[in-house]
């Protein structure tokens, strides 16, 4: 019922694979997933400190850099193009919605638009109108921030395989990484076996209903989870699985710790003594409470990724990164926050302590080009 | 090794096994075979434990597997005991790539890391999928994903190993693949291995026992060559056996041509038929299909005679689905494909269906109503045709299907009939059909030959792309070999499978060099001594 006539031509498309002979030694080290999120996460906040186009546009130089030189050939390498593209759009689309709604209208007059004013009702909002230099500026270097996050999210896409970065969570959530897993693997089979429907649906002629698709793809979905859940039955899944205990609760209790205390630190900020510790307590009980019910799991793990120097350059560079930000933030850098009215040319004056710092961390965004093995793919 | 003792299973009323009682001992083969729909996945199930966990159901009796109950057992905690593959080994694959595949349900059970890499490798090397090893797993050939399904249960190592229908989806030579590695895991690893085949002439002979499903929920269980002598299910060398007057099956194409020879059965082929002179209905030149870069078909040409059955075959990827869906005008290509002179490029899909039908290799996806007679009625306003005209197809092809049944309920030979009703209702002269034997038992299939014989006689032409060589002898008048996208043997089909190694059935290779092709054949030019 699964094999399809697409089945024969994926066949097709692989044939000449088939033929090359592999060599058998192992590929070159790819580095731990997680050591290139921590990275990219580590850029993307420090991307969102920010509103200096120079900052960001040197950033999003570093980490595409980067995804060029360190990603493999497989299929997930090539997301980052989408985010690129995802990034574009977001910038357009803040752009387009500035200037033909305006806000700011004191300022630099670029140039005006006819301006359609909306009944009483809708007052305030008005359709048109002068657009300044001062707002568009505003609206580049703000959806700039997006774009560079968004990028730089995209690049952990592109460098670390999604499922191998699933397999590396801890024990206890692997219930819950499992179920990302397989809807992975069933996502593109749904894809696969609507495209063949749909292009059955072609043999029968006028059938134009909704339903000539839906139905034959769902039971076709249906099918296959009920297989793939037989055969994971039979593979001995949950065989191990011993009694949890209490270790859920310690959990749960601990994230509520945790969660009270990151309010407590955000929300009130210098009036919670208390904020510090629950947070502190919370993440150790999470962190313990994981660790036991993994350990009670009983599953073990095949050819874990090490987790060795480079990964700790590259997640180190992540952290610092985004910690030189945070520190320029408390510190109230104004090279972060460039003016736009009055609208000025942003700075970056690597002579002041700031303008080191902050070329530092761009030193370091870029330093998994020298840390990081290359990416030797999947196969 | 396995003992069943009156086993019954049955789903609500429906009593699929009655009172089984079976033994299969340490280190067999055993082969379970029986007409489509009499249980032979059930029978299965119940050896790992699916039925009645999974599936529901009742289970009477008990089944022990190395003295375990099945029925106490969740099929997860006999994983270390009984592997199971199921039919589409790409549906039960849980990661993506070989390595991680083979080492999934050593995961779950809990081998220690050290223990799980060097079991990994010898998996691996005993399946002959090392250099696989990296290669995602949907980027493997058929037969490819059924030894990496069989290498992912067997790394568990389970000393019972359970597949349904493993070679049915293959070409011969992945049959063979597949079947030389269970008969490795037999002979040198002393693994008890069940499986369900339908294309019983893959495996017979590597049998050490035959159980057969009787259709009243009985089995019956033995020597390969008592049961085959009693059962329905009639492999070539089984009807060959009758033929000439046979007391036992012999069960390789190497005894019973042992035996020919010793007994002096001679007997001479057909005379070669006339030259086709039918005219040309269909008229494909030139055909090239290309995906992303890739040609799956290159500059194939292919004419279709009125009245005339042609097989076309070849390697799983060879390209017979492309070829067929682009002939449809389905698929975009470059070429040219004429029906009666006139080019059908560009034709809208209401039209298209009006030249040339096609029954793709999932004839499902066709259907997504909830009756058969909805089905037919919505075949009917789909081509324009009086009401009524599909059921009367239906009728005329000789099924008979309960109006008010569920298409997805219908059996696999029933609903390709209704499919092909379907297709038929827009009066196409040229009608495909995808890989229709799948699914398909010996009664189905020559039931099958019955109604293409039927369609070819009313003045179709007809295309058969199949991996099945015994149904392509018993039922086709011509056949096209396609290798690589290409046509490379065009002829009848006497010339062109009698010549192929691999595309040969074995009545000819019993035979050989004698050019029959089918039973029918040997019975026709039968001599003895």
């Amino acid at each position: 019922m699964a094999a399809s006539a697409e089945a024969d031509h994926s066949v097709t498309t692989l044939a000449p694979v088939d033929e090359r002979t592999e060599p058998l030694q192992r590929p070159l080290r790819t580095l731990h997933p997680w050591a290139w999120w921590v990275w990219a996460l580590g850029c993307g906040a420090a991307a969102s400190l920010t509103t200096n186009p120079l900052i960001l546009l040197l950033l999003v130089g570093a980490v595409l850099a980067v995804v060029s030189a360190k990603r493999g050939d497989d299929p997930w390498a090539r997301s980052v193009r989408a985010y690129l593209i995802l990034a574009a759009l977001v910038l357009g689309i803040r752009l387009v919605f500035q200037i033909l709604l305006g806000g700011q209208r004191v300022g630099t007059v670029l140039f005006s638009l006819p301006e359609i004013g909306l009944p009483a009702w809708a007052a305030g909002i008005r359709i048109g109108g002068p657009v300044t230099a001062e707002s568009v500026a505003a609206t580049l270097y703000d959806g700039l921030r997006l774009a560079t996050l968004l990028i730089c999210v995209g690049a952990a896409n592109a460098l670390a395989n999604p499922r191998r970065a699933l397999r590396s969570v801890p024990p206890a959530l692997a219930d819950l990484s499992l179920a990302v897993v397989v809807a992975l693997t069933v996502a593109p089979q749904v894809v696969e076996s609507a495209f063949r429907v749909r292009r059955a649906r072609r043999l029968r002629g006028s059938a134009r209903t909704l339903s000539a698709i839906v139905i034959p793809v769902l039971a076709d979905a249906l099918d296959r989870s009920m297989s793939l859940a037989a055969s994971m039955d039979v593979r001995g899944y949950g065989r191990a699985r011993g009694t949890t205990g209490a270790w859920p609760w310690l959990a749960l209790a601990g994230s509520g710790a945790a969660t009270l205390g990151l309010y407590g630190l955000l929300g009130l900020p210098g009036s919670s003594p208390w904020a510090g510790p629950s947070l502190a307590l919370g993440v150790g009980a999470v962190i313990v409470a994981l660790a036991a019910s993994g350990r009670r799991r009983g599953t073990t793990r095949y050819r874990p990724d090490p987790w060795g120097g480079p990964e700790w350059c590259v997640a180190a560079a992540g952290v610092l990164v985004a910690g030189i930000l945070v520190a320029l933030t408390g510190a109230g850098s104004a090279m972060l926050r460039p003016s736009t009215d009055p609208l000025v040319w942003p700075a970056l004056d690597p002579t002041t302590p700031a303008g080191a710092l902050i070329l530092a961390a761009l030193v370091l965004a870029a330093s998994p080009l020298v840390t990081a093995p290359s990416n030797g793919g999947s196969r | 090794m396995i003992e069943l003792d009156r086993v019954g299973v049955s789903y609500g009323d429906r009593q699929v096994l009655r009172d089984v009682s079976l033994t299969i001992s340490d280190g067999d083969l055993a082969v379970v075979i029986g007409r489509t729909g009499r249980g032979k996945s059930t029978l299965l199930g119940t050896l790992c434990g699916l039925v009645p966990h999974h599936t529901g159901g009742t289970l009477s009796g008990t089944v022990r597997v190395a003295g375990r109950q099945t029925s106490q057992h969740r099929p997860a905690d006999l994983a270390d005991l009984v592997g199971y593959v199921g039919q589409d080994p790409l549906a039960g694959f849980v990661t993506d790539r070989v390595e991680d595949e083979v080492a999934y349900g050593m995961e779950q059970l809990g081998v220690a890391p050290a223990a799980m890499r060097k079991r990994v490798e010898e998996t691996l090397d005993l399946l002959g999928i090392a250099d696989l090893r990296r290669r995602s797993l949907t980027t493997l050939s058929g037969g490819q994903q059924q030894r990496v399904a069989i290498a992912s249960v067997l790394a568990a190592q389970p000393r019972v190993l359970v597949l349904d229908e493993p070679t049915s989806a293959l070409d011969p030579t992945a049959a063979q693949d597949v079947l030389s590695a269970l008969t490795t895991l037999v002979h040198d690893v002393g693994l008890t291995v069940v499986l369900a085949e339908h294309r019983l002439e893959r495996v017979m002979h590597a049998a050490d026992t035959m159980v057969w499903l009787d259709g009243e929920g009985g089995v019956l269980a033995g020597a390969p060559e008592d049961v085959l002598v009693v059962s329905d299910v009639v492999p070539p060398l089984a009807a060959l056996s009758t033929v000439l007057g046979w007391d036992r099956v012999e069960l390789s194409v190497r005894d019973a041509r042992r035996r020919v020879q010793r007994e002096r059965i001679e007997t001479h082929a057909p005379a070669p038929a006339a030259p086709a002179t039918a005219p040309v209905l269909l008229e494909a030149s030139g055909i090239t299909v290309s995906y992303g870069g890739v040609v799956a078909v290159s500059g194939a040409s292919l004419d279709l005679r009125e009245g005339r059955i042609t097989a076309l075959m070849g390697r799983n990827g060879s390209g017979k689905s492309s070829l067929l869906w682009a002939i449809q005008g389905g698929l975009a290509h470059t070429g040219t494909v004429r029906v009666g002179g006139l080019s059908i490029a560009g034709l809208p899909a209401a039209e298209a269906r009006r030249k040339v039908g096609l029954v793709p290799q999932t004839a499902s996806d066709l259907l997504y109503l909830t009756t058969v007679a909805e089905e037919l009625s919505q075949a009917d306003r789909d081509a324009g045709a009086p009401a009524g005209t599909a059921a009367g197809i239906l009728a005329e092809l000789g099924v008979t299907l309960l109006p008010d049944s569920h298409p997805r309920d219908l059996s696999e030979g029933q609903r390709l009939a209704l499919v092909l009703a379907i297709q038929l209702a827009a009066g196409p002269r040229v009608i495909l059909l995808d890989e229709p034997t799948r699914g398909l038992d010996y009664a189905a299939k020559e039931a099958l030959a019955g109604i293409l014989r039927r369609l070819a006689d009313e003045g179709r032409a007809v295309v058969v792309a199949t991996h099945d060589v015994e149904f392509a002898a018993d039922a086709t008048g011509d056949t096209v070999l396609l290798a690589d996208g290409d046509v490379v043997a065009v002829g009848a089909s006497r010339t062109v499978l009698t010549g192929s190694p691999a595309f040969a059935p074995q009545v000819t290779k019993v035979f050989a060099p004698v050019p029959v092709l089918t039973v029918a054949d040997v019975a026709a030019g039968l001599r003895r001594p």
